[in-house]
């Protein structure tokens, strides 16, 4: 029969296992990352709902997206930071998502190491280039804007 | 006399099936965020840039891929809430089938109404 040791539970979980070591030397981090998926999770429902009802049900829906559409959603503070907060909340929430994923299924310490330096590098890329497209959108760029900023 | 152990599948019923549901809707979100955020981001490039490939949203194929989209957000959201409910509220697991129906409830009654719409727009025309 074959020995199922510890089935996929990292090296720091074996650890705490083996021994009885002392807890107070280990941080809450699992904790807060467990707490934050479901305040997280909240908040993105909300958000994430209120986004697709916004640009796929009320008037033309997908037919009507373009930079116009963004142009005119993002001259309101309030979309701009909905879409700041979404996509903060739904990257880390997503990150960390995928960090718990990794953590079950790769069972090579190296192999985790490599899967979390690839996702945690990907998530940064996509946060820092998400929020600079918000604060720096330029509704200009297109010559025929309507925008009254634009004339 | 069998030469292996027999299988070690997990039956867990409908709250296994959640959970899977729940770890292969979530990972499919993630990947499409990681690309709807590449594509929005094309409006700091030029808006042509950003309307061509936003155009790609609008055909019929990728329109129907949508719906796959929406069909695991709106699962994920609510079994996620639910999720909330189990852990934080002290009658959720008493009310374990009752949370699950209302799940599914949910679902139909926002995908429903999302697919007749969304349908019509992508081919509408």
């Amino acid at each position: 029969m074959s020995d199922i040791a510890a089935p996929r539970s990292s090296s720091s979980a074996r650890k705490l296992k083996g021994g009885g070591r002392n807890r107070s030397g280990q941080t809450n981090f699992e904790l807060y990352s467990w707490l934050f998926m479901r305040l997280s999770g909240l908040a993105l429902v909300i958000l994430v709902l209120g986004h697709l009802f916004v640009n796929l049900m009320l008037g033309g829906g997908i037919t009507a997206l373009d930079f116009g559409f963004v142009a005119g959603k993002w001259a309101n503070p309030l979309w701009q930071v909905w879409d700041l907060l979404m996509l903060w909340l739904a990257m880390l929430h997503g990150t960390n998502g995928l960090r718990t994923i990794v953590n079950d299924y790769a069972e090579k310490d190296q192999t985790r190491f490599w899967l979390k330096a690839l996702l945690i590098t990907a998530a940064i890329v996509i946060v820092v280039l998400g929020t600079l497209v918000i604060f720096t959108f330029d509704p200009c760029l297109d010559p025929n804007s309507t925008l009254s900023v634009c004339k | 006399m069998p030469s292996k152990p027999a299988g070690t599948l997990y039956r867990g019923r409908e709250g296994m099936w959640s959970w899977v549901a729940h770890r292969i809707t979530g990972v499919g979100i993630f990947f499409f965020l990681l690309v709807h955020v590449l594509d929005t981001a094309l409006v700091r490039v030029s808006p042509e840039a950003y309307n061509e490939v936003i155009g790609t949203y609008k055909n019929p194929i990728v329109g129907l891929l949508e719906v796959g989209l929406v069909a695991a957000i709106l699962f994920h959201a609510f079994n996620g809430v639910r999720l909330i409910l189990v852990d934080f509220w002290a009658k959720g697991p008493r009310y374990q089938r009752q949370l699950m129906i209302g799940v599914g409830v949910l679902w139909v009654v926002l995908f429903v109404p999302f697919v007749i719409r969304h349908l019509s727009h992508v081919f509408g025309g």
